[in-house]
């Protein structure tokens, strides 16, 4: 061991001597590798690890850098770190001071989708048991998308044409790139905090899984999931999927069919009400018709024309008695008849004439009838009344 | 695991279309049953006929309305009329 012509490095100065080596020699470096050990700092830094099977290097990407991530960096995924060596003095390690990073290719981050897929349905975030149902007749509708572009006009026509009867109170965000997460995220939880909607459609038109990775960030998923507002995930196109659409409580293939299912067609909603009319004014006539007939038996019944047959029977009654005094009448006068005639005859029978006729006389002194010898004294004149007439007669005797 | 969720149906907001169209099936519902004497089914009736009258009017007049929220600093947010023309 020769001492005398080495130089002997404190630790510092080694240290600082292979800082300066590593940081001039590896100033803008791209390395390849898997993440892991991914961790976002509180303070807004992310700290990972990139390895690959036979070495690992530590990495550090600062805020200010972070913000810039167009995707979330996960455990496991494949990406190109772009930035400088560092070497961080004060626990002498080295380290990658990264500026950007880049999955290595759509492959990783389809891997990583499958991955976020597979750690949230385990979670119980795509359980049908949480979603809400979408409520049939929203007043307002919110929309978190770009102010720009095709979908929120076409959103607008849509539900124009089918409900005008709405309010749509629209929240623009950013839709792609850095920071839309953060942005759709903010949308989501502001309409939570004001209550101003009673449904959200969240999404955006078609585009690359780079374009759509917003809404498979983790951020976003736990977001919509916590929402008490329900809400429908509208992202790309038919064939697109994304974690949203599995958190979200209803998905839309795209943003017009989103339109189409949040409300009702207005023809169709008044139709269900004049349904309803049709079949309640049917009831109703049956019921006034029902009535009619139970008023109509009530007065053919009995005891509703007892009136009218008292009266008949009056009627009768009075009939009856007419012929009964009329017969009455008849016998009574008969009655009267026959007595008549039988004093009649009896009167006749007592006729003078009829004495004459029979050989007796009436005899008249000055013309009043004598009845009796008494009312004679001899010598009288008396007038002799024979059937054939008179003869004047002298009295006698009185006695035989 | 994420947390059970509750539904909080009844704490919703009913749009007064749906208010409407409950409204309306109630009527039917106690019309249908048979036990409402008759003056009550005509009264049930001319409400159910108002209703849908009104809805009609509602829908036939509408114009979809649509406005943009804008946060301030402070996290207040206001509402500003968008200007919708019809395509």
């Amino acid at each position: 061991m020769k001492m005398d012509n080495q130089i002997v490095f404190s630790v510092t100065e080694i240290t600082r001597r292979i800082k300066s080596v590593l940081e001039s020699e590896f100033v803008e470096i791209a390395v390849e590798g898997e993440l892991s050990n991914v961790k976002l700092h509180s303070s807004g830094h992310l700290y990972f690890t990139l390895k690959d099977e036979n070495a690992q290097l530590s990495g550090v990407m600062w805020r200010n850098r972070v913000n810039y991530l167009p995707f979330t960096p996960q455990d496991g995924m494949k990406v190109i770190a772009i930035g400088r060596i560092t070497v961080y003095e004060v626990q002498g390690k080295y380290q990658l001071d990264a500026v950007h990073l880049k999955p290595l290719g759509v492959g990783e981050l389809q891997l990583a989708f499958e991955r976020l897929k597979r750690k949230l349905a385990e979670e119980g975030l795509f359980d049908e048991a949480n979603k809400k149902p979408i409520p049939q007749y929203p007043q307002r509708i919110g929309i978190v998308t770009s102010p720009t572009g095709a979908v929120i006009q076409d959103i607008a026509n849509i539900i124009s044409r089918r409900f005008p009867a709405v309010e749509l109170i629209l929240y623009p965000v950013k839709v792609q790139g850095a920071g839309a997460a953060n942005e759709i995220v903010c949308a989501i939880r502001d309409f939570n905090r004001w209550k101003i909607a009673d449904v959200l459609i969240v999404g955006r038109g078609g585009g690359s899984l780079e374009d759509l990775w917003p809404f498979n960030e983790e951020i976003v998923a736990r977001a919509i999931y916590a929402s008490e507002i329900p809400i429908i995930s509208a992202v790309g196109h038919e064939i697109d999927y994304t974690i949203s659409d599995f958190v979200a409580d209803l998905r839309a293939p795209t943003p017009s069919a989103a339109a189409e299912l949040v409300v009702p067609e207005k023809t169709e909603f008044l139709e269900n009400m004049m349904n309803f009319c049709y079949t309640a004014k049917r009831i109703l006539q049956q019921m006034i018709s029902n009535e009619k007939k139970r008023i109509h038996s009530i007065l053919q019944s009995y005891a509703l024309n007892r009136p009218v047959d008292l009266i008949k029977q009056y009627y009768q009654r009075l009939d009856g008695l007419e012929n009964n005094i009329k017969r009455l009448i008849k016998y009574k006068f008969a009655m009267y008849n026959n007595t008549l005639n039988g004093l009649s005859q009896r009167i006749y029978a007592l006729n003078p004439e009829l004495v004459l006729k029979r050989g007796y006389t009436i005899i008249q002194k000055d013309s009043g009838i004598i009845s009796r010898k008494e009312y004679l004294s001899e010598n009288d004149k008396v007038k002799i009344k024979f059937y054939d007439g008179p003869v004047t007669a002298e009295i006698l005797s009185k006695t035989s | 695991m994420a947390p059970a969720k509750i539904n909080k149906e009844s704490t919703k907001r009913q749009s007064t279309f749906e208010k409407s169209i409950k409204r309306l099936e109630e009527i039917v519902e106690q019309l249908e049953e048979g036990s409402v004497p008759l003056e009550n089914a005509v009264k049930l009736f001319e409400e159910g006929i108002q209703l849908s009258k009104s809805c009609l009017e509602k829908l036939n007049q509408a114009e979809l309305k649509i406005k943009k929220i804008s946060k301030d600093l402070d996290g207040n947010f206001s509402l500003s009329e968008e200007n919708y023309e019809r395509e």
